[in-house]
């Protein structure tokens, strides 16, 4: 059973325990534990339940690379699945949950799968799932989502409460890891000049170095870390940042961080995590190297640790797992033992694969009287829940004999060590197979390459593959100095420090043990402890016919789990190499994707929530609006009030009210969306000409002309009003949603295609605030406000003129969009709401009333205005409309003129817009279909045509709709079948869109 | 009477920075080509300042001018003084291929004060403001919108954006400047 040893821990702080709770039980522990730690010291081993097959799961590691571990932390709103234990900061008050367990995490039902797990190998559920179909959704899928997974999902309903933001960061050098190789690498870097920032993922300096018992410059390690830090900071050139792991290289140098700003400070002010985006020119990575787990009958059991684990716990935090048995194929592993045995501890045996065991470590542990046994392996791990002890066997055997057995607590096993290599691998930085020291390390010949076909990024210490502390500073001094040198660095880089450590043997590849295992030991030999792959599994896809690594991987699912495969790859690639006979080069690794961890996705939105999750753009009315009933309808970013509600009405009144209003007294639109874009310089009438269909450069100075942009295969794109300001200038009117769309595409134009031509434009969209002033009083109400001549003779129908109207400089246009009497006046933006209320307190007696955007549609629908995105949808051409009147046919040439000439754009079948007048009076559903008899291809209705516009009109009394028909226009008085829900049919007459004032008389008025 | 408003009406927030709303300012946005004394003649006589080089800001009392692209430069002047100015500049460059607009109700502006402001605006726009300079002007982007900001004096950051996303901008700069967010 682990426990809390009675001194040491070189993190923990004995005076200030810390209560938590593990699945409602109350525990402590003390700062600086780690969830992990805290619960070991407290003798909870068991912390979840496997995917696959419910077994009992326990700590494995000690670091990110945990796939054991995995709690719910936090309650609430604050909930989070699948968080390490091993990474979590212990804090008080902290609530954890374990996973996937059914009823209980001591007692699981569902653990019955893993009485029958030759049922559930590799493949499983496509064999088993895949016939009769129908079963698919309905049967096997809530099976198999109720028995596989890992932590829930956080309430759908809950919002998480705290703050998160990005970063945007710059670096010369960027070192990620502040083991004593990232340190080193830091100091050779800064000494030289350069601007380094330096990361580091946990919360304390100098990664294993002080654990391992390394001494650095003739000093502990400790102290050697504590000066290099204290030199960095005195550093004004390089940055230091704790709890900021490294999650991904991109091209460019572009580097993602997550910073844990404050998990470990519950209810703080300020962000909890947040996102560093850092552009670097060169970046070291000083990732260290993970231990691999020994592939042996058992080893899933809770108890079964890395033996770096077991004396990180154990130095770091005075935990010890307890009676613990060491099986190696290296030297490294010895330091377990010795740790545990200077704390204490008994190690009944250290199990050495390798013949024969006599290196410096080996020789220490033998003079502290642990016994060793070479040639040796695991048979099997004995226990249920927890290890109970240990059978050993001779390695090269089958195992079906064993050559003891052993009473233990807990199995420390190390296979050898594998680089941290994902960070130079995500750009594409190649890996070489080192057979001597088994594990792929990075080829520092094909690093990944940044613009200058340079490589960008390094690696440092044991990342690149050297081991040894003293090997490694060398290493990371020498790639410290080189970067800083690249991004142009002058100054002295000092020499790396020196560091002892004992010389250790070559270790002996093992990848399963023993090493001629016959079935029943190799189904039970964990590849993937959180995905439950087995060797066997692994073995099995390879007799499949599965030889890419790549497609090994998803038909076994190894490392396709939270963590990614950080102990099982190497393992998993090895006995599928061993399988298919060949290299374990020749099979290759699957691709290291970024984040090397999760990061949860607050941080990746940053600040975009909430208010903030979009930007919301407002006219100078908004306030206004939102103050007097406003029904909010979005329109591009921007928010239009679709209809202000008065007491007791629903929607549809408020609409009806505000159409009826319009028409008999005036109304008032808030139109300062409207794009508005000046277009100017001595080309600009050309230039028009070549945007619009129509006519733009015959236009006088005063006068407005209603224009229609196509893009160049013909479509329609944009409609709007252009008014002339003077010889060389035009204000060009775009629609709401296409203001900076246009803008866009008329410097693509000027810039690409015409850049010869004299032409500036400027979007002014902004600069005004735009007020349709519409109905039979429009006049009479700006008359009152006094300053301008806005008779019928000063200025008709399709003029605009400038002054100033009650005190504000004002442009008022002469146009309409809802066939009454208009008047749109632009005014400063900054006193746009001021003339608003000027407006409406003036008109009061007059029956003003401010409308909203769908009172605009069912104006302008009465009045067979087409709107775009309505009638118009992307392959609409303006004869579809029938607006060939406002495609000019004296211009040689304008956007979209040839593509209105193609065959499919003048068949005479093609469907075009009609009025509609439902026989019953009724409305028709948005977007119904003309149905005919028969039904295509496909077994669908044929239709003849569509609704793209349908409300109610209140001028009317009855349901009025736009609809593009087949050969519409020459079928006047047919009546045509329409489908509604539930099969309905909704007969209505093709009629004249224009249903109201026919003759325009309202709206030159 | 119509005052003119700014969008935020002097609002202000006091973070580890102060963010505030600067109120109006006289905008004129003037395109045509920068390397012509036209051009160069028409901003010394209305505002008394050389034209400036690429990413460059010329800044004198309270009026400034700020490159803005290869063709386009941006005037400040007091709110009140823009319609007259936009009108002189105007008449001098009628001549010219060159185009003059009153931006002044179109933009938003804001001062950050204090010591961290760069820690501040950089959680917002992608700007390496270790290198940016007195007397340069960065185009670049707040989250989601884009904005221009300049070194405008001891500890100040002046950032301008559109008026219709004012809001937002002040929202993003109140959470970016909220306490316990400092970048120790």
């Amino acid at each position: 059973m682990s426990r809390r040893l009675a001194s040491g821990g070189r993190l923990i702080d004995r005076a200030r325990p810390l209560k938590f709770t593990f699945n409602d039980q109350h525990m402590s522990g003390f700062a600086g534990d780690t969830l992990a730690s805290a619960m070991l010291g407290r003798g909870q081993v068991l912390a979840g339940r496997s995917f696959k097959y419910h077994r009992p799961r326990g700590v494995v590691a000690s670091g990110a690379e945990e796939p054991n571990a995995l709690v719910g932390l936090g309650k609430g709103e604050r909930f989070e699945p699948n968080q390490r234990t091993t990474t979590t900061e212990l804090f008080d008050g902290l609530s954890a949950t374990s996973q996937n367990h059914w009823p209980s995490l001591e007692f699981d039902l569902l653990a019955a799968n893993n009485l029958v797990p030759q049922f559930l190998t590799a493949g499983f559920y496509y064999k088993t799932f895949l016939r009769p179909r129908a079963f698919w959704k309905h049967v096997y899928e809530p099976i198999i989502r109720r028995s596989a997974g890992l932590g829930r999902a956080p309430d759908a309903e809950s919002r998480d409460p705290d703050r998160y933001e990005l970063v945007y960061g710059f670096a010369d050098v960027l070192v990620i890891g502040g083991g004593v190789a990232g340190l080193q690498a830091a100091l050779a870097a800064g000494r030289a000049g350069a601007r380094v920032m330096l990361w580091e993922q946990t919360a304390h300096w100098g990664g294993r170095a002080p654990v391992d018992g390394v001494e650095i410059d003739g000093q502990p390690a400790d102290s050697w870390i504590k000066s290099a830090v204290e030199a960095l900071e005195g550093m004004e050139n390089v940055s230091l940042r704790l709890r900021c792991m490294g999650a991904g290289v991109h091209d460019h140098g572009y580097v993602l961080g997550n910073e844990r700003v404050a998990d470990h400070l519950p209810g703080a002010s300020g962000p909890r995590q947040r996102l560093w985006r850092v552009r670097a020119d060169r970046v070291i990575t000083a990732t260290g190297a993970i231990e691999r787990p020994l592939s042996f009958a058992g080893n899933d059991l809770p108890g079964v640790m890395l033996a770096s684990a077991v004396r990180d716990y154990v130095v770091n935090w005075a935990v010890s797992p307890g009676r613990t048995v060491v099986v190696t194929n290296n030297d490294d592993a010895y330091r377990t033992a010795i740790a545990l045995k200077e704390a204490g501890e008994d190690v009944p045996v250290i199990a050495d694969a390798r013949d024969e065991a006599t290196g410096a470590l080996p020789q220490k542990a033998r003079d502290l009287g642990i016994r060793i046994m070479t040639g040796t392996g695991v048979q099997k791990v004995k226990g249920g829940k927890t290890v109970t002890g240990v059978a050993l066997c001779r390695i090269d055997s089958d195992g079906s004999t064993h050559t003891e057995v052993l009473d233990c607590d807990a199995v420390a096993m190390s296979g050898g060590w594998s680089p941290v290599v994902h960070l130079w691998s995500h750009c594409g930085g190649k890996l070489i197979w080192d057979d001597a020291q088994a594990f792929f390390r990075p080829d520092p010949d094909r690093p990944p390459l940044g613009h200058d076909g340079a490589g960008f990024v390094a690696c440092a210490g044991a990342a690149s593959g050297a081991l040894g502390a003293g090997d490694g500073l060398a290493d990371a001094h020498a790639a410290g100095a080189a970067a800083a040198r690249d991004t142009g660095a002058t100054g002295d880089a000092g020499h790396p420090a020196r560091a002892e450590a004992p010389e250790e043997a070559p270790l002996r590849q093992v990848w399963i043990m023993p090493a001629r295992a016959g079935y029943a030991l190799r189904m039970k030999m964990w590849l993937d402890f959180q995905n439950d792959v087995k060797v066997s599994d692994v073995q099995l896809a390879a007799r499949e016919g599965y030889h890419s690594v790549e497609h090994t991987k998803r038909y076994t699912t190894l490392g396709m789990a939270t963590d990614q495969g950080k102990l099982s790859n190497i393992n998993g690639l090895a006995v599928l190499s061993d399988a298919l006979d060949q290299p374990i080069p020749a099979t290759g690794t699957t691709t290291f994707r970024p984040p090397y961890t999760p990061i949860t996705l607050g941080a990746i939105s940053g600040e975009a929530k909430g208010d903030l999750f979009q930007p919301l753009r407002r006219t100078p009315m908004h306030d206004w609006h939102a103050a007097n009933g406003v029904h909010w309808e979005p329109v591009g970013q921007w928010r239009r009030p679709f209809a202000y509600l008065r007491a007791g009405e629903d929607v549809h009144q408020s609409v009806n009210r505000e159409v009826l209003n319009a028409r008999s007294n005036i109304g008032l639109l808030d139109a300062s969306t409207l794009g508005k874009i000046l277009v100017s310089g001595p080309d600009a009438g050309r230039f028009l000409d070549m945007l619009y269909t129509n006519m733009m450069s015959t236009l006088r100075p005063g006068k407005c002309r209603y224009g229609l942009m196509c893009n160049e295969n013909g479509f329609l794109m944009d409609d709007g009003v252009v008014a002339r300001l003077d010889e060389q200038s035009f204000l060009v009117h775009t629609t709401s949603g296409g203001a900076d769309h246009i803008h866009g595409w008329m410097e693509d134009w000027l810039q690409c295609e015409w850049w010869d031509w004299k032409v500036h434009t400027v979007n002014l969209t902004e600069q005004f605030a735009q007020i349709a002033v519409v109905g039979p009083k429009a006049r009479a109400l700006l008359e009152r406000l006094g300053g301008m001549d806005l008779s019928r003779e000063a200025l008709p129908f399709m003029g605009w003129a400038e002054g100033t109207l009650g005190g504000v400089r004002a442009r008022v246009f002469r146009i309409s969009f809802s066939g009454e009497l208009s008047f749109e006046v632009a005014v400063p933006a900054a006193q746009g709401r001021a003339f608003w209320d000027m407006l409406l307190h003036q008109g009061r007696d007059l029956g003003v009333m401010p409308y909203g955007t769908e009172a605009l549609h069912i104006l302008r629908a009465e009045k067979g205005f087409i709107m775009i995105g309505d009638e118009t949808d992307g392959t609409v051409i303006p004869q579809d409309l029938n607006l060939n009147w406002a495609i000019s046919k004296k211009k040689d040439d304008f956007l979209g003129k040839r593509g209105m000439e193609r065959v499919a754009m003048t068949d005479p079948d093609r469907w075009k817009l009609v009025g509609l007048e439902t026989l019953d009076g009724s409305v028709l559903p948005h977007g119904a279909l003309a149905v005919v008899e028969g039904v295509n291809a496909n077994g669908q209705a044929q239709t003849e045509g569509r609704v793209t516009s349908s409300y109610y009109s209140a001028t009317l009394g009855r349901g009025i709709a736009m609809a593009l028909v087949r050969r519409g226009p020459d079928r006047m008085g047919e009546v045509l079948r329409f489908a509604g829900a539930h099969d309905a049919r909704i007969e209505a007459r093709i009629v004249d869109p224009v249903l109201h004032d026919k003759d325009g008389e309202k709206l030159h008025g | 009477m119509a005052e003119a408003a700014s969008v935020l009406d002097g609002a202000r927030y006091t973070g580890f920075v102060t963010v505030a709303d600067a109120g109006l300012r006289g905008m004129i946005t003037l395109r045509g080509d920068l390397a012509s004394d036209a051009v160069a003649g028409a901003v010394k006589d209305a505002v008394g300042l050389g034209v400036p080089g690429q990413r460059r800001v010329h800044a004198h009392g309270d009026r400034a001018v700020a490159w803005m692209s290869p063709d386009e430069l941006l005037v400040m002047v007091p709110y009140a003084d823009a319609s007259e100015v936009a009108g002189k500049l105007a008449q001098a460059l009628a001549g010219a291929f060159a185009t003059v607009a009153n931006v002044s109700d179109a933009r938003a502006v804001f001062t950050l004060s204090g010591a961290a402001a760069d820690d501040a605006l950089c959680k917002l726009c992608p700007v390496d403001f270790a290198q940016l300079g007195a007397g340069e002007i960065r185009r670049t982007r707040a989250a989601q919108v884009a904005v221009a900001l300049w070194r405008s004096g001891e500890g100040e950051v002046t950032l301008v954006c559109f008026r219709s996303v004012a809001e937002y901008v002040f929202g993003l700069l109140r959470n970016a400047a909220a306490p316990g967010g400092e970048l120790r």
